[in-house]
């Protein structure tokens, strides 16, 4: 997995609460079998009026030049529904980083985390301050100081992730390195179950 | 110390609990599909690892197949490599496989209860957020994304934090034409898609010990639309009758021994949860959503609300654009509306016992002109109990269609999709935007109440039916 630590980078806004991941990568684009390639179809509809692609919505964020950058800033319960992985894929193979939220859906958390896409929880407050910034301003979050800073005004916030996570994303470890380290121990615990 | 019935179950899998950080916790059955699974077969392999404990993992192929003459090759072309590429993964990591002809294939949700492989006090996971469904035996089940579908793979094993607990209880009796799918589209109306997030839940009061386990999955299965982790129920003599003699389940001297140690699966009389809710039955009535997630529900014959007037802007903006793509209007009544579609089916609703509910309210009537009807059986197993029973005579005779077994229109994945602009009443769980198609628009109800609606071609009261 790739490394995480400090993300400065303009910011694209989706202000829209409750997202599922039906709306970041709907279900007909789920039929591939390996975790590259879905960021073509991230929001795909809507982004597009038909599936030809021939007639992007202009009034979506991600269709306005204006916008572009590393971080995506979302409204609440970002993530919800579907246990899709290919959601966080998606994002990330678009060129996201991190998703900015005051509340993600805790399966899209977990799969963001094992991505090495950074899923940073803010307050409503903070949140509506990032929505406020114009076009083109940027955004720094520092995974090492847990902290995310709105770079024209320096308003900023710390946010919080569970010390193991913080480590393995700053290491570019992931679970199963460690999983497969305790295999022995798992082994006896397995008699203690029977 | 008192403990929940959570707390019972999650303790005992724990290998190991890492200083501030989540747990290692044991996985009893891990479930997969063909959609969430071949990414993480790929991983493990790229990693020189085989699949630790084959023997704890059932697999069967239902998100994408067809639900017509599933004896020929699939023609869609992604969805049978995936398919395919099950098969191959199963056979190459000696795993069982319920695939397309296999008398046990079915929804994920559906074949793992009616085999008795799923039995109070496991811990079971599959890549799909309905896992849920599971916990109505008393188990920690839950979903979980490929890259954890891989660690199950690879260690039998998940990182997990433990999460918050919340009791609802239901206590009381339900009303006349109420089941078990509007109790729980009620409770999420009330506290909302995202109002149990970091939360495991679990389900208790008269009411819903009063239930079937049928009805009881129904609840647990939409756990996931509030944004609980998992849903649960503790186990008792209706959960014992309904396991006992199944393909899987314990037998002879085994079986008593495992009921003797189920009973012990409850929470103690003064065990603590993070959050309690108290709903009293007889306040339910049919329920029917209006908007595009689960929590915009409303009683069959109350008004949509009128979204001018909602003080939060963030909630007045979604419900006005909820409603603007559902193409209905502020403070109106949905009752007489006409629909062109009902889907009967899904891991929510597509147990013998749901057809059955909807075969006794249609037996000898017509389903309306204007409306087309599907009725999709959870499993291989449902359809032969279907026959057995003679209700697809019943369902032929009103015009109903029959299709064979998957997640199928809940989902859209293959070629079963409800077109843009068109409302479809719908028994599965979730009404999001193009869920069952681009721009298709989605009530979600109880099969009795998408019944009523396929016999009027309107939205109906069903308690005017019965």
């Amino acid at each position: 997995m790739n490394k995480v630590t400090t993300i400065q980078s303009r910011f694209v806004p989706i202000t829209m609460e409750n997202i599922d991941t039906d709306q970041i990568i709907p279900a007909r684009f789920l039929k591939a079998t390996t975790r590259e390639g879905f960021g073509k179809n991230l929001f795909r509809d809507w982004r597009y009026l038909n599936d030809d692609e021939q007639q992007p919505k202009t009034d979506f964020v991600l269709n306005k030049p204006i916008f572009s950058g590393e971080i995506l800033v979302a409204g609440k319960n970002f993530g919800c529904g579907s246990s899709r992985e290919h959601a966080a894929w998606a994002i990330k193979d678009y060129g996201f980083a991190a998703v900015v939220s005051s509340f993600f859906a805790d399966i899209f958390k977990n799969n963001a985390l094992n991505n090495g896409l950074l899923p940073v929880t803010v307050t409503e407050t903070f949140l509506q301050q990032i929505f406020a910034q114009p076009a083109h301003s940027t955004i720094t979050i520092d995974l090492s100081t847990q902290t995310i800073t709105i770079d024209a005004t320096g308003q900023q916030e710390s946010f919080e992730i569970n010390s193991y996570k913080k480590t393995c994303l700053l290491n570019g470890y992931d679970d199963i390195d460690y999983l497969i380290s305790m295999k022995q121990e798992i082994e006896t615990f397995e008699q203690t179950l029977a | 110390m008192a403990k929940t019935l959570f707390e019972k179950i999650w303790d005992k899998h724990v290998v190991k609990q890492i200083d501030g950080g989540p747990s290692v916790l044991y996985i009893d059955k891990h479930f997969i599909h063909e959609v969430t699974s071949p990414q993480a077969f790929k991983g493990i392999e790229k990693r020189g690892l085989s699949v630790f404990r084959p023997d704890q993992v059932v697999a069967t192929a239902d998100h994408n197949v067809p639900t017509l003459n599933q004896h020929l090759p699939i023609k869609d072309e992604l969805s049978r490599l995936q398919v395919q590429q099950l098969i191959e993964n199963c056979k190459k990591h000696n795993i069982e496989l319920y695939g397309l002809g296999h008398p046990f294939q079915g929804i994920v949700h559906v074949i793992g209860p009616e085999l008795g492989i799923t039995q109070p006090g496991m811990t079971i996971v599959c890549g799909d957020s309905h896992t849920s469904t599971h916990g109505a035996f008393g188990t920690i089940a839950f979903g979980i994304g490929t890259s954890e579908v891989e660690m199950v793979f690879a260690s039998q094993c998940l990182m997990q934090s433990k999460p918050k607990l919340m009791r609802i209880n239901i206590e009381g009796d339900l009303n006349k034409g109420v089941v078990s799918k509007d109790i729980i589209l009620y409770i999420i109306s009330k506290i909302s898609a995202s109002g149990a997030t970091g939360y495991f839940v679990e389900y208790a009061g008269s009411a819903i010990r009063s239930l079937s386990m049928e009805a009881r999955m129904t609840i647990c299965n939409m756990s996931i639309e509030m944004g609980a982790r998992g849903g649960m129920i503790a186990p008792d003599e209706t959960t014992f009758n309904y396991l006992k003699g199944r393909q899987f389940a314990p037998s002879g001297e085994q079986w008593e021994k495992k009921v003797a140690a189920w009973q012990e699966l409850y929470s103690d009389a003064d065990a603590v949860f993070d959050e309690e809710i108290h709903i009293d039955a007889s306040a339910i009535e049919p329920m029917i959503t209006y908007g595009t997630n689960p929590g915009l529900g409303i009683a069959i014959n109350g008004l949509v609300p009128v979204a001018e007037s909602i003080p939060d802007e963030g909630e007045r903006n979604n419900i006005m654009k909820a409603l603007q793509y559902m193409g209905l209007e502020s403070g109106k009544s949905l009752l007489g509306m006409p629909v062109q579609h009902v889907f009967i089916g899904s891991c929510t609703n597509s147990r013998i016992e749901d057809l059955r509910m909807v075969a006794s309210l249609i037996k000898g009537r017509k389903k309306h002109d204007q409306v087309q009807v599907m009725i999709v059986p959870g499993s291989q197993q449902v359809s032969k109990q279907v026959q057995a029973e003679g209700l697809d005579k019943v369902f032929r005779e009103a015009g109903f269609e029959i299709r064979q077994a998957g997640c199928s229109a809940c989902l859209g994945m293959n070629e079963d999709k409800i077109p843009a602009g068109e409302y479809c009443i719908s028994t599965s769980n979730r009404n999001f935007e193009g869920r069952q198609g681009a721009g298709a628009r989605t009530l979600l109800a109880s099969p009795l109440t998408a019944a009523a609606a396929a016999i009027t071609g309107v939205v109906t009261d069903v308690r005017e039916l019965i």
